[in-house]
């Protein structure tokens, strides 16, 4: 059965799409970048870390877990909703102990290009909440570094949804909601190095790496290093001339 | 060793078998598993995994969400002191000390022979009897130093909480089902809830004998609305329910009392539960639901016997089950789901993750309850009082309902009022009635800062005192607090923001970490360390919370926050002064040197006054 075909406006700009979508599928499709970091390519969206919020028709809605429907009236790039986004990428910078100079996945960390794309360059105004966080080192062959973890969930949905396993789940409540994993500890549950939940691009930051193989590819030449995130989708744009 | 692990599997056993293996019922497992064994371990987690074809970070998920569920070992008998700010402007610190020096233990802490623990919990609904506590399911209330230092004493000669109770209190508490000291205050009754002598099932009888649609646009024209505090119309909750396509559809009652200062709910669930399940039936034959379920929070769990038994007369008299007073083909039945320690499930679609055996975290809308619920299922959920509100509205008709109140507030509501006042309690009050009236009412000790609607709520002064208890001006799900200009402003914002930190799920970003920032920068005001642009500060965090969060407790959460610096502007201004030495208000020299000195093992030449000599 064919879905039926929507039409709507993001920032003035007509966009088309089929009843079903969501705001988010349907301006990737047309190319218009809206930022997210919970919401990934291949998984069910979750709406958690709120950095893809728009106004539908005037309304405060997450773009990730909006339906798209046809006549609706999109907001997604004003200087209020930039400031409430860099205002939560702020916050997870605060929550976690983010140290990029040092961390593995500078370069290609998603909420570090994200800082950057939404011009966050210095020390927010937020204080540093630096939780201890212990590192699980258990696995032979995984680290996790919860200190990096911003609880988008996108290695538990990976786990269920594409592996069919549970390594990785939430526990905990309010300020100490976290991942956890199947067991004391990650050795002793059943993930595999070729699980999707640990393949590279799942975790957004640098919480989830692979021991030994650490630095391989060079600063410089990471997936943002030379492009801000986001840009892989506003290609598509200019294509098909849109504006 | 194999002996205890047998014990503890027999154990894990026997619950899931009390609910036969349904994962659904997963929170009274664990509560049974809880109660046995004093703490759901690690082991005890795989072991239930194993048992309901489950994962271990699954149940630890529902054990580390839920306040009454605990990885480590608890005492035999468990004191959880309600820490509501009623609460503690009632003294329930002194209390609390007197409760660690008896038993040997802190706050939070269990003594050494597993006998007691001992721990502060969210508001109990005992706002009206404060200082409260809960040992174990039992509730205490009007707790003073010395009355605490007799229930330990009591409880150490003889661990049985029934024992407690001297002095029972009035109506059904005195049944021998609750046998509680609970009082209901009822001070105020209004011809919809609290009435003398109701007439028994006249609201279902009519019902009955009118076609269900018929039954929906009655309440529709009534204009009730939910009062739990959305304010959503309940006519046009039942129509969608109804319209949506689907095999079978479910009724759910929302007693998840927690907002801060609310007990009106506790007083209708002990003297009105017929009028619930009948309104909940009305409401089933209204939407076609077949199943209901009343969500009774864990703090009320001293009422499961008189309400379980209430159901079963029901059962008997042919008000529940199959063919309801006869009509054919009206099938029903409720069953209680006692909840576990969390005030987000009071938030309608947590309260149905919570049904269904998850972590009571809010579902993604749309699609809503109504189209989508419990399991898939087209739901309704609303508040205890707006069930009862049903009940009545078909006995005597919308335009008797309507005819109270204001024009957008239909109806009497029930008010729970507590904090300086000499007659806190329950009152009845109809819709648009003035906040001076009910403080006069209750009467409130020269009132200065009043509350309304909870922590979710407003905080207004003096000069707001003439508006009106209404869904279009002061909207409330029935918290009334009232304080005396001898209370901190700031005190009060700083216990609402930390239950809020507290009770977040922590599912999205602005409301997990934001109100820790809120909180922090209110006691940095409170401390007297701030500057004017803190506000500046707060107010753009607050919006920034409040537009980008996912369900009520983040869009309400700074609300606290913003009516205060609305309302008490003196105070704020008061403690946010300009400094004139170029130095921060928050910066403090002493504390900064600390670390130095711990490491240098020397003091300040500058700062301090003896130079040279070792710090430790």
């Amino acid at each position: 059965m064919k879905r039926r075909a929507i039409e709507f406006k993001i920032d003035g700009i007509t966009v088309k799409g089929s009843a079903g979508q969501t705001v988010m599928d349907v301006a990737d499709q047309a190319g218009i970048y809206i930022p997210r970091l919970c919401d990934v390519e291949g998984l069910e969206p979750q709406g958690s870390c709120r950095v893809c919020t728009v106004k539908v028709d005037g309304r405060p809605a997450a773009a990730c877990t909006q339906p798209a429907a046809h006549g609706i009236d999109v907001i997604n790039n004003t200087p209020e909703i930039l400031s409430y986004r860099r205002d939560l990428i702020k916050m997870l910078f605060q929550e976690g102990n983010h140290l990029c100079s040092i961390c593995e996945a500078s370069g290609r960390c998603e909420l570090q290009a994200m800082a950057y794309r939404l011009g966050i360059m210095e020390p927010a105004k937020y204080p540093y909440l630096q939780p201890v966080r212990p590192i699980d080192a258990s696995h032979p062959d995984i680290l996790l570094d919860k200190n990096r973890c911003i609880r988008c969930g996108r290695c538990i949905r990976a786990s269920q949804q594409i592996d069919r396993k549970n390594v990785f789940g939430y526990i905990g409540r309010g300020i100490n909601k976290r991942v956890g994993v199947d067991g004391r500890n990650l050795a002793d549950t059943d993930v595999d190095v070729n699980d999707s939940a640990v393949a590279p691009g799942t975790c957004p930051v640098g919480c989830i790496i692979m021991k030994r193989i650490g630095f391989h590819e060079p600063i410089g030449q990471r997936k943002y290093d030379n492009a801000p995130i986001g840009s892989e989708i506003e290609k598509t744009r200019s294509g098909r001339g849109k504006e | 060793m194999r002996k205890v692990r047998k014990g503890i599997s027999a154990v894990v056993y026997r619950s899931c078998k009390a609910f036969n293996h349904d994962r659904t019922r997963i929170l009274d497992i664990l509560r049974k598993v809880q109660t046995s064994l004093g703490c759901i371990s690690g082991e005890t987690m795989e072991m239930l995994a194993e048992e309901l074809s489950s994962h271990r970070v699954e149940i630890e998920g529902l054990v580390s969400f839920y306040s009454f569920f605990s990885e480590k070992p608890k005492g035999k008998i468990t004191i959880r002191l309600s820490d509501d700010i009623v609460d503690r402007f009632a003294g329930v610190d002194k209390v609390a000390k007197v409760f660690s020096d008896e038993l040997g233990i802190g706050m939070g802490q269990t003594s050494s022979d597993l006998n007691f623990s001992l721990e502060y919990t969210s508001c109990i609904g005992m706002s009206d009897q404060a200082p409260a506590a809960l040992i174990n399911e039992s509730v205490v209330t009007k707790l003073t130093p010395q009355s605490a230092r007799t229930i330990v004493r009591k409880l150490k000669q003889n661990p049985v909480t029934s024992n407690l109770v001297k002095k029972k209190g009035d109506g059904n508490n005195a049944d021998p089902l609750i046998n509680a000291p609970v009082k209901n205050n009822i001070r105020r009754k209004g011809d919809v809830l609290l009435a003398d002598r109701l007439p028994a099932e006249a609201g279902l009888k009519k019902a009955l004998k009118m076609k269900a649609d018929a039954v929906i646009q009655e309440i529709g024209h009534s204009g009730l609305r939910g009062r739990g505090g959305a304010g959503y119309s309940t006519g046009l909750k039942w129509e969608l329910a109804r319209k949506a396509k689907a095999k079978e559809r479910y009724v759910i009652c929302n007693a998840d009392e927690g907002e801060p200062g609310t007990f009106k709910d506790r007083v209708l669930l002990t003297e009105r539960p017929d009028l619930i399940f009948e309104g909940m039936t009305i409401a089933a034959y209204a939407i076609g639901g077949t199943k209901g379920i009343l969500y009774l929070r864990a703090e009320y769990a001293y009422l499961l016997p008189y309400m379980e038994s209430s159901l079963k007369k029901r059962r008997t008299a042919g008000l529940l089950g199959k063919n309801i007073t006869g009509k054919k083909g009206f099938a029903f039945d409720i069953r209680i789901q006692l909840g576990a320690g969390a005030y987000i499930c009071g938030e309608e679609s947590s309260l149905i993750s919570s049904c269904e055996g998850l972590r009571g975290e809010p579902k993604t809308r749309p699609p809503f309850p109504v189209e989508k619920g419990f399991l898939g299922f087209p739901t309704v959920v609303n508040n205890v009082e707006t069930f009862c509100c049903a009940a009545r509205i078909l006995d005597k008709g919308a335009r008797w309902f309507s005819g109270i109140g204001t024009d957008q507030s239909t109806g009497t509501k029930l008010l729970s009022i507590s904090g300086d006042c000499t007659r806190p309690g329950i009152y009845e009050v109809p819709y648009g009635v003035a906040v001076t009236d009910v403080l006069d009412m209750a009467g409130a000790d020269a009132p200065a800062i009043v509350q309304v609607g909870g922590a979710s709520g407003d905080m207004i002064g003096r000069s707001s005192f003439h508006r009106k208890i209404s869904y279009e001006d002061l909207p409330t799900g029935g918290s009334f607090m009232t304080f005396n200009a001898s209370r901190n402003v700031l005190s009060i914002v700083d216990y609402f923001l930390e239950f809020f930190v507290h009770e977040s799920c922590g599912y999205c970003t602005p409301c997990r970490v934001g109100n820790v920032f809120l909180r922090e920068r209110i006691q940095k005001i409170k401390n007297g360390l701030a500057e004017e642009a803190d506000l500046r500060y707060l107010k753009d965090l607050s919006n920034t919370i409040m537009m980008t969060s996912r369900c009520g407790l983040g869009h309400t959460s700074p609300k606290p926050v913003l009516s205060s610096i609305a309302h008490f502007p003196i105070v704020y201004a008061s403690l946010t002064k300009e400094r004139t030495d170029g130095r921060q208000a928050s910066f403090d020299i002493q504390k900064a040197l600390e670390e130095s000195r711990r490491i240098a093992k020397r003091q300040s030449m500058i700062y301090d006054p003896v130079y040279g000599e070792a710090a430790d």
